[in-house]
């Protein structure tokens, strides 16, 4: 099955050229940054200790998404990921809304990125004596020069990507191995770690932010189409990304709770970069700076390519204004939808604080997770396992669903907690957002395009 | 079988436009309302320490201090930091409200795909 584009009248479509490795950098690229920024809240929320379960609690979390989207996606191989396997599950009005979830979920995440790297030249200017140094320039220099490259369609490819991960992870790894982990002559638990300050009610209000270590993983879908052997390559690529994720979280979290206040850690902006502050040695600032600097632009770059590319797909599909389905006749990018996000981006990265702004790239992303626990049953019964070709089956079904949705439900709780305005203020949107698409929007779609895979007729329709 | 074919109306170049911006409006509305309204994250509050002044006070043990100094902070600095504190205390009227809107969320965008499905099902496999 492929999905094509037309443009001047010739159809391109997407080559199957990635393997597992391409699928481990598309996944691990976008959201390795969360070890350097954002994880932390988590302890800020509930505690050092806290935080940690509530790594391993999203780790979980994370594991049943992984299966699901596995099966869905390596039998739904079409572009758009998500998107295109609601189209074909749910419905179109599900699908304008995964849609939504992926858009906010990564413009958000590219502002976060944008807030962090200018904090960090601030506090690296600062420190270097430019006392006037401030980061809002930084910020939008960083979104605008990110946008014009995905404009002019000279992205930083899955491999430069993949260099920049790369770069990242060993930068996190260098200075886990440099602080000594086997030694207390940097680390310092048996004084720094102070139990749970909010007890086991802040253990669940941590999982909110325990997300943020791994949120985007399921971005890997988006690769379905270019990859060789999707039954293969997307589990591979998908579970050893959360392997690698889980591994980095946990000694980004041992040598940081190590290292800092958890008052401090809790609230800080760049949390590795101060913990090699507080090695006193300048070789490692200088690292994590750079992995910093390359997690957060590698993540901001993936992060724009795939909000535009979601938004540009519902375009093409008249869910939104078909004015964004245009693709540019030079460059072959989406170039209107690049635009469009722009200043969504800008407006936040510039005026909203960073947790604000996690917090909405967190609701956009567990909405998503909770409609996956649900599609995957609906699609077991409208296409029993001997009905369709499945490229991989998930085992203990519906078991992962299920523990998919107690997880998300607790989520909510956890963001509720501290949060709960925002919770609500988003659910609003969305409800708005859905009346306006089925009541008004809806009118405008092709309804027979909307299913485009060789499936028999759905069980029960 | 009977295979019903809908041709959608074509959208003039105004209506693109209003679109567009009804839903940029939408987006910075449900942002930053909550933002505006001073309401976002606003489950904070402050420790009541005698002194504020002191590592002592703030309950800073030594390798705490030490750490807070080379972090560039001094006890005035750090005690907005050191004293802040989430207020998990709620009403269970909020919780069921919250849980309410989430819900029937989801009970809407189920219901009105499923009648959407239908209508993509009926071009796509014809009346059953």
């Amino acid at each position: 099955m492929s999905q094509t584009t037309v443009v001047h009248g010739e159809k391109i479509s997407l080559l199957r050229v990635l393997g597992p490795a391409h699928v481990w950098a598309l996944g691990v690229g976008i959201v390795l940054v969360g070890e350097y920024m954002g994880w932390n809240f988590a302890v800020g929320k509930g505690g050092a200790i806290a935080a940690l379960i509530a790594c391993w609690v999203a780790g979980l979390l994370y594991t049943c998404v992984a299966m699901i989207d596995s099966e869905v996606t390596s039998t739904v191989a079409a572009a758009g990921g998500q998107y295109a396997q609601a189209k074909h599950i749910v419905g179109p009005l599900m699908a304008f809304n995964v849609g939504l979830y992926l858009v906010f979920a990564y413009t958000m995440l590219e502002a976060a990125n944008a807030i962090t790297l200018g904090y960090l030249v601030q506090t690296v200017g600062q420190m270097a004596g430019f006392a006037e140094a401030h980061d809002k320039p930084f910020i939008v220099l960083s979104i605008m020069f990110l946008a014009w490259l995905n404009y002019r369609g000279v992205y930083a490819t899955l491999t430069v990507n993949l260099v920049l991960t790369a770069t990242a992870f060993i930068a996190v790894v260098v200075l886990f191995a440099c602080v000594k982990p086997w030694s207390n002559e940097l680390l310092n638990h048996r004084e720094l770690l102070t139990g749970l300050p909010y007890g086991w009610l802040g253990v669940i209000a941590s999982l909110h932010f325990g997300l943020w270590y791994y949120l985007g993983i399921e971005g890997t879908c988006q690769a379905a189409e270019e990859v060789r052997s999707p039954a293969r390559s997307l589990p591979l690529g998908t579970m050893t990304g959360i392997i690698t994720l889980l591994i980095a979280a946990t000694m980004t979290w041992y040598l940081c709770t190590g290292l800092m206040p958890w008052e401090y850690l809790g609230q800080a902006t760049t949390p590795l970069f101060d913990a090699a502050r507080l090695t006193d040695s300048m070789s490692l600032m200088v690292l994590l700076f750079v992995g910093t600097m390359f997690s957060t632009l590698a993540s901001a770059n993936g992060c724009i390519n795939d909000a535009s590319r979601a938004w540009f797909s519902m375009g093409r599909d008249r869910y939104l204004p078909t004015w964004f389905g245009a693709v540019h006749p030079k460059n072959r990018t989406p170039f209107r939808s690049i635009v469009f996000l722009v200043p969504v981006a800008l407006v936040f990265a510039y005026f909203a604080p960073l947790d604000q702004v996690i917090t909405f790239s967190i609701l956009s992303g567990l909405l998503g997770y909770t409609y996956m626990s649900i599609q995957v049953i609906m699609f077991r019964k409208k296409w029993p396992l001997d009905t369709i070709k499945r490229g991989y089956i998930h085992p203990f079904h519906p078991l992962p669903a299920i523990v998919l949705l107690a997880i998300c439900s607790t989520t909510y709780f956890a963001v509720f907690l501290g949060y709960g305005t925002q919770l609500v203020a988003m659910m609003i949107f969305f409800v708005v957002a859905s009346l306006w698409f089925h009541f008004h929007r809806y009118k405008y779609v092709r309804r027979g395009d909307q299913f485009t895979m060789q499936w028999p007729r759905p069980v029960g329709y | 079988m009977d295979k019903p074919h809908y041709e959608p109306p074509k959208q003039s170049a105004f209506g693109q436009l209003f679109d567009s911006l009804f839903l940029l409006v939408l987006v910075f509305a449900a942002l930053f309302t909550p933002l505006y309204l001073k309401l976002a994250g606003g489950g904070k509050t402050d420790l009541a320490l005698a002194d504020t002044k002191t590592w002592e006070g703030l309950g800073q043990n030594a390798v705490q201090q030490a750490q807070w100094v080379k972090l560039g902070l001094t006890p005035e600095t750090a005690a907005p930091m050191i004293t802040s504190r989430f207020d998990y205390s709620f009403s269970m009227v909020e919780l069921v409200i919250t849980a309410v809107v989430v819900i029937g969320y989801f009970a809407l965008l189920f219901a009105f795909s499923k009648r959407e499905y239908r209508e993509v099902l009926e071009e796509r496999f014809g009346r059953k």
